[in-house]
């Protein structure tokens, strides 16, 4: 793309490119590198079946920072995704289970995401109640609906059909990488190129001003949630089919992850900037993270505290960053 | 519910003290309370009532630094957090270092004051908005108590300990008196002090509170070490109670407090609340789980009666206001 611009304005928009680029290639830098220096320490860690086995273990930790992403960018923060991602996996087995055609189980995950997360979208944009209160009410509401229906139980004797996550696409790219990848470059190009996907940068980044231009705030958001409704459903279908059984708890502080991932992955939290390419790049830099700590010998039990660590840092970084740019 | 304003002569024929939060909400109580004893005749009881109160002393030491914060209008998620990580080092400190039990107490409460006064600093200095200090804080410190206590707990405290958490003094629960101390204090503090006043003036127009010269960011910066040591408090509170210190302790803790804040009348949006709001909200809370755990409702069922409670009290909350101003 060339830009043909008045002199100024290129550089302006080449320093806001670069700032922009950065975190992106910061990130990729710090996946790559990683690898190396714990491959140096501990060749084992480089090995094909481990790499693998933490991208496949993770892939939906990435498709949920994906529509965790857009919720931020908005403006707006989710605190109830994990809970959620917990009860669609448990209402996609049931069906299975049961005897539902497998793609209804499949359906009925992101169906019942998209409902959820639509319905916390109309309380926070039209009845105007903060997100954080919203999604911190719902967050116990899923958690202790779904330990209460179910007891705690497991689900098993899944039919293999409903395992898509064993699928493996032209007989390598297994199928939870390969959604990862589509999901972030699809949403990565629609809120690049669509009005629609700028609409949320507008809401995000300065919802007077959105207004002004026409777009309406309380539509945006509740697409917002309902995409990452849509996203949580995709997720759970992971989630739900990358062992044999389904346990009716997710691990403790998902949303945590996920909000994480976002965070770190370059998406301000004072809303309006960042991209999914990012937060994809970061899920899998925190699970390297997690895979190198083990390699290491460093207790696996220090994981939370290194994602605390990042994303303080990252937030910090974020925040300094832009009152430099406001600054100068 | 329509939007049709009422006529001026319609709007007083209730008196003003009736349709306060705190009033509506203590009468709301009252009628749990009946319908509850109704249903279980072990719940009116002083004996239970008494150890309900016991059983919210945790929460309820927190739910006062809470309603100081929320009504400058910020928030925070961490001292859940921050009790496991007291907790931990609590039983750490006295078990691995060998301090002596009274010197590990010190230590968890200043490791609580420390971890607030840290989301205090970055909130106030580096303008991180509390929301995201304190979920990644929430992330941090339990990481911490994770890390450090490598799913290990500390058992066997001497005898004395357990006072505090188990015996009661003068026929009440012990840590019954030093929730109802601070919450004395903290009333008198946020009702009738500069400091308090300071509080409301932030959470009306931040702004306006800086230009008027009031110490916004030291306030603050008190309020949220002060949520930090409560936090530590409440995990010696909490180790004496269940004799014992894991590093999962406190977790959730957040959405009692918060509930119990919000349901007490404190606005989210900043500048309104008060103690004896919060106070009647966190009994609400209690009670509430009390009662549905005795006709028989499981534990897991209560947060899904909690997360309701604190969605809709938020619903009513905000549309009273919106018509109080006329909108």
């Amino acid at each position: 793309m060339t830009t043909v611009t008045l002199a100024g304005a290129e550089v302006d928009l080449r320093r806001r490119l670069k700032v922009l680029a950065s975190q992106e290639a910061l990130l990729a830098i710090a996946v790559i590198g990683l690898a190396i220096a714990v491959g140096l320490y501990n060749p084992r860690f480089l090995a094909a079946r481990n790499l693998s086995d933490v991208l496949l273990g993770n892939a939906y930790i990435a498709v949920a920072a994906v529509g965790m992403s857009m919720v931020i960018i908005s403006g707006n923060i989710d605190i109830s995704v994990g809970a959620l991602i917990g009860v669609l996996a448990t209402i996609s087995g049931t069906l299975a289970v049961n005897g539902a055609p497998i793609v209804v189980a499949w359906l009925a995950a992101l169906v019942v995401g998209i409902l959820v997360m639509a319905l916390q979208g109309v309380i926070i944009a039209y009845l105007r109640i903060p997100a954080i209160v919203v999604t911190l009410g719902m967050l116990s509401i899923l958690k202790g609906g779904l330990i209460s229906v179910t007891g705690g139980k497991w689900i098993t004797d899944l039919p293999d059909s409903f395992h898509l996550a064993d699928i493996e696409l032209l007989g390598v790219l297994p199928f939870p990488v390969f959604l990862m990848i589509l999901a972030t470059i699809l949403a990565a190009l629609w809120m690049r190129y669509s009005a629609s996907g700028r609409a949320i940068y507008a809401v995000g980044g300065n919802a007077e001003a959105a207004r002004l231009c026409g777009i309406s705030q309380p539509r945006t958001i509740v697409m917002v949630f309902a995409l990452h409704g849509l996203f949580a459903g995709a997720a759970a279908l992971l989630y739900a089919t990358q062992l044999r059984v389904i346990q009716s708890t997710v691990p403790p502080n998902l949303e945590l992850t996920i909000i994480t991932a976002s965070v770190v992955g370059g998406v301000s939290i004072l809303g309006g900037v960042g991209t999914v390419v990012g937060s994809t790049l970061a899920a899998v830099l925190i699970a390297e993270i997690a895979s190198a700590l083990v390699f290491i010998d460093v207790s696996p039990y220090w994981i939370r505290a290194v994602q605390g660590v990042l994303i303080l840092v990252t937030v910090i970084a974020d925040i300094l960053r832009r009152r430099r740019m406001a600054g100068a | 519910m329509s939007e049709i304003p009422l006529p001026h002569s319609a709007k007083r024929v209730v008196p003003w003290w009736l349709l306060r939060h705190e009033t509506m909400l203590a009468l709301i109580l009252l009628v749990a309370l009946i319908v509850l004893g109704y249903l279980n005749n072990r719940f009116l009881t002083l004996d239970n009532l008494l150890n309900q109160g016991r059983l919210t002393t945790e929460v309820g030491l927190i739910a006062l630094p809470m309603t100081f914060i929320i009504i400058t209008g910020g928030i925070d998620l961490s001292v859940g957090s921050i009790v496991g990580l007291c907790a931990i080092l609590l039983g750490y400190s006295w078990k691995v270092f060998g301090f002596p039990l009274p010197l590990a107490i010190c230590f968890s409460l200043l490791v609580g004051a420390a971890a607030g006064f840290l989301n205090g600093i970055v909130i106030t200095r580096v303008k991180v908005p509390p929301l995201i200090m304190t979920i990644a804080t929430l992330a941090l410190y339990r990481g911490l108590a994770e890390g450090i206590s490598q799913a290990r707990s500390v058992r066997g405290y001497p005898e004395w300990f357990y006072f505090i958490g188990q015996d009661n003094l003068f026929g009440v629960p012990a840590q019954l008196w030093l929730l109802l101390i601070s919450i004395v204090v903290a009333a008198i503090v946020l009702d009738r002090t500069t400091f308090g006043r300071t509080l409301y003036a932030i959470g009306n127009n931040e702004t306006a509170a800086r230009f008027s010269g009031l110490p916004v960011d030291r306030v603050k910066l008190i309020i949220y070490t002060l949520s930090g040591f409560m936090a530590g408090l409440s995990a010696c509170v909490l180790v004496s109670r269940v004799t014992t210190t894991r590093s999962d302790m406190g977790m959730g803790y957040e959405l009692d407090v918060i509930a119990a804040v919000v349901l007490g009348g404190t606005s989210i949006f900043g500048g309104v609340g008060t103690i004896w709001g919060t106070v009647v909200g966190l009994a609400m809370i209690q009670l509430l789980k009390n009662g549905l755990a005795l006709t028989g409702v499981k534990g897991d069922a209560t947060i899904v009666v909690i997360g309701t409670v604190l969605i809709l009290s938020t619903l009513v909350a905000s549309s009273l206001q919106r018509r109080r101003e006329g909108v």
